[in-house]
């Protein structure tokens, strides 16, 4: 029989230390859409949408109620959309159309994001996904809640420069396109290496072809949690440190587990996987960056702050891993910049820098993430940047990514607002020397030499 | 069975597990377990609680709950269990 201070403590979790389900993402599959015509595909897609995600808004809403525990977004992944829109596409202007389609279906049904507006291109791009890449300004700048990823590598491919040059000059364009919204459509695009099939976070959310028709995943977030029960551990070794945030990371994905199998039975539609990631926000008190502070940095980017991440990241896994049948998703700890009101006043302070972000990457389960960044930084440094996290994705054989805002009109030490869950963030410096001969050379990085395990 | 766990916490007033309880009997819902203690001056109260013959929607419940609180002046949380065992059982 469960006893009070056990209910008080769950109860607690969620009321003072911001526990809650990010998001109940459900992943459609979109491959029955295709036809000749764009026309077409948009109405199918829209179609899709609109039947299979009807109840998902309202279920997420009685599963809030009826259990006490808050479900911040709830969202839809497709089918990567380069795929979808292949037969029947002749220009970057037909994929705007599918945009518009996705936007019009997922405010139909009242979810807050989509993610798929997609192409992956790990080892080369099609015409088609060349085409939905070069549609990406006006895709983002003309629709409100579509998100938008591209793979540009993996370790069994190796890194598809071409794409990534492209991908350079497509943020700068939509940097430019939504100019007078501190560059808001740069938010919503996010460059990947080895991204996964079943990520239910936005933005590089999609469904892969992996997946079947219709799917539920969760991703639960909870680095309030982690942060009170670190008071505990003040002054103890790092056994002790380790015992507790696991435990905690355990509680916080049992409710995921719990969320997502309810979802599942109430809506007819499989349970896929839970994402066990710790997803800050900007409010006080839910900041993975005060979770780094409190294992023993005075502010995060200190030296040690890389350590401790991959220490807390690993955690956050052997804790989560127990709590549920199916893990997947990205499952580690976010370090978005503009999200986490930590990694915000360390950007400004200057005690964070770029340089220590992406050496963070090499341990945390995504990349350089939500990053504001001078508006003049040149298409050729951003494809630096994407390219260099790549690189370590690649070569670890792990997922990484880049979500950098070139906020237009705006320079270093000036603040980008985003608003929402996306928050804000100072503008940090960039190295500016340039690599243009290098990004521009064309062909591929090959893949690396582990990569041949066969 | 179907199970729910209703918390009741603030300011201590005379009748307020007379008040929860009348509420629970009128909607057919069988109290199974009550601990109730006093934590940093306030009244903290946990019932679980068997839904089976509950004669309304359970998130009308939540409501009804809710609504009852804001009269007595104390916050009641009514949750399924499942939240709970979930989280504290392996």
């Amino acid at each position: 029989m469960l006893n009070i201070t056990e209910v008080r403590e769950t109860n607690e979790m969620i009321e003072q230390e911001k526990l809650d389900v990010r998001t109940i993402t459900m992943g459609i599959s979109l491959l029955d859409c295709a036809a000749a015509d764009v026309d077409v595909v948009c109405e199918n897609v829209y179609r899709k949408i609109t039947e299979k995600a009807r109840d998902l808004v309202k279920t997420g809403r009685g599963i809030e109620r009826d259990f006490g525990i808050p479900i911040v977004n709830k969202r839809i992944t497709v089918t990567p959309i380069s795929l979808v829109g292949a037969s029947s596409c002749k220009s970057p202007s037909d994929f705007v159309k599918i945009a518009h389609a996705l936007d019009r279906a997922a405010k139909e049904v009242g979810v807050d994001l989509i993610g798929g507006y997609t192409a992956l291109v790990s080892k080369s791009m099609t015409p088609a996904e060349r085409m939905l890449i070069e549609s990406l300004p006006k895709a983002l700048s003309e629709t409100d809640i579509v998100c938008s990823s591209v793979n540009v590598g993996s370790t069994k491919t190796g890194i598809d420069m071409d794409a990534v040059e492209l991908l350079g000059r497509m943020v700068k364009d939509t940097a430019y396109a939504t100019r007078d919204n501190d560059s808001y459509g740069c938010v919503k695009f996010v460059a990947f290496c080895n991204a996964p099939d079943d990520n239910p976070f936005m933005a590089g959310g999609f469904h892969g072809v992996t997946e079947g028709d219709v799917v539920v995943n969760v991703g639960v977030s909870g680095p309030g949690v982690v942060s009170r029960a670190l008071d505990a551990a003040k002054g103890k070794d790092f056994e002790f440190l380790c015992e507790t945030i696991k435990r905690t990371a355990f509680k916080i994905t049992r409710v995921g587990q719990l969320v997502a199998q309810e979802a599942s039975k109430r809506l007819g539609v499989p349970f896929g996987i839970i994402d066990l990631s710790l997803a800050p926000t900007a409010a006080v008190g839910d900041s993975v960056g005060e979770v780094l502070e409190k294992i023993g940095l005075e502010q995060v980017g200190a030296p040690g702050t890389t350590a401790a991440l991959a220490m807390l990241n690993d955690q956050v896994k052997k804790g989560g891993i127990m709590a549920s049948s199916y893990v997947g998703g990205l499952s580690g700890a976010f370090i978005p910049v503009s999200e986490d009101k930590n990694m915000i006043e360390a950007a400004k302070s200057g005690c964070l820098k770029i340089e220590k972000l992406e050496a963070m990457t090499c341990v945390c389960s995504v990349g350089l993430d939500m990053i504001a960044i001078p508006g003049e930084t040149s298409a050729a440094t951003i494809s630096g940047m994407i390219a260099d996290e790549a690189a370590i994705g690649m070569v670890n054989q792990k997922t990484t990514a880049v979500r950098v805002i070139p906020v237009y009109g705006k320079g270093v030490g000036e603040v980008a607002n985003f608003g929402g869950l996306m928050g804000y963030a100072p503008i940090i410096p960039v190295n500016q020397t340039s690599c243009e001969a290098f990004v521009t050379r064309g062909g591929r990085i090959p893949a690396p030499i582990h990569s041949f395990k066969n | 069975m179907d199970k729910a766990v209703i918390t009741v916490v603030g300011q201590d007033t005379v009748g307020i597990i007379a008040r929860v309880c009348t509420y629970l009997s009128q909607h057919q819902v069988n109290v199974l377990d009550i601990s109730q203690t006093i934590i940093d001056g306030f009244f903290n109260m946990m019932m679980i609680v068997d839904c089976d013959d509950l004669d309304e929607q359970f998130s009308d419940m939540v409501d009804g709950l809710e609504s009852l609180g804001d009269e007595i002046g104390v916050r009641i949380r009514c949750q399924r269990e499942e939240i709970f065992t979930k989280m504290h059982r392996v």
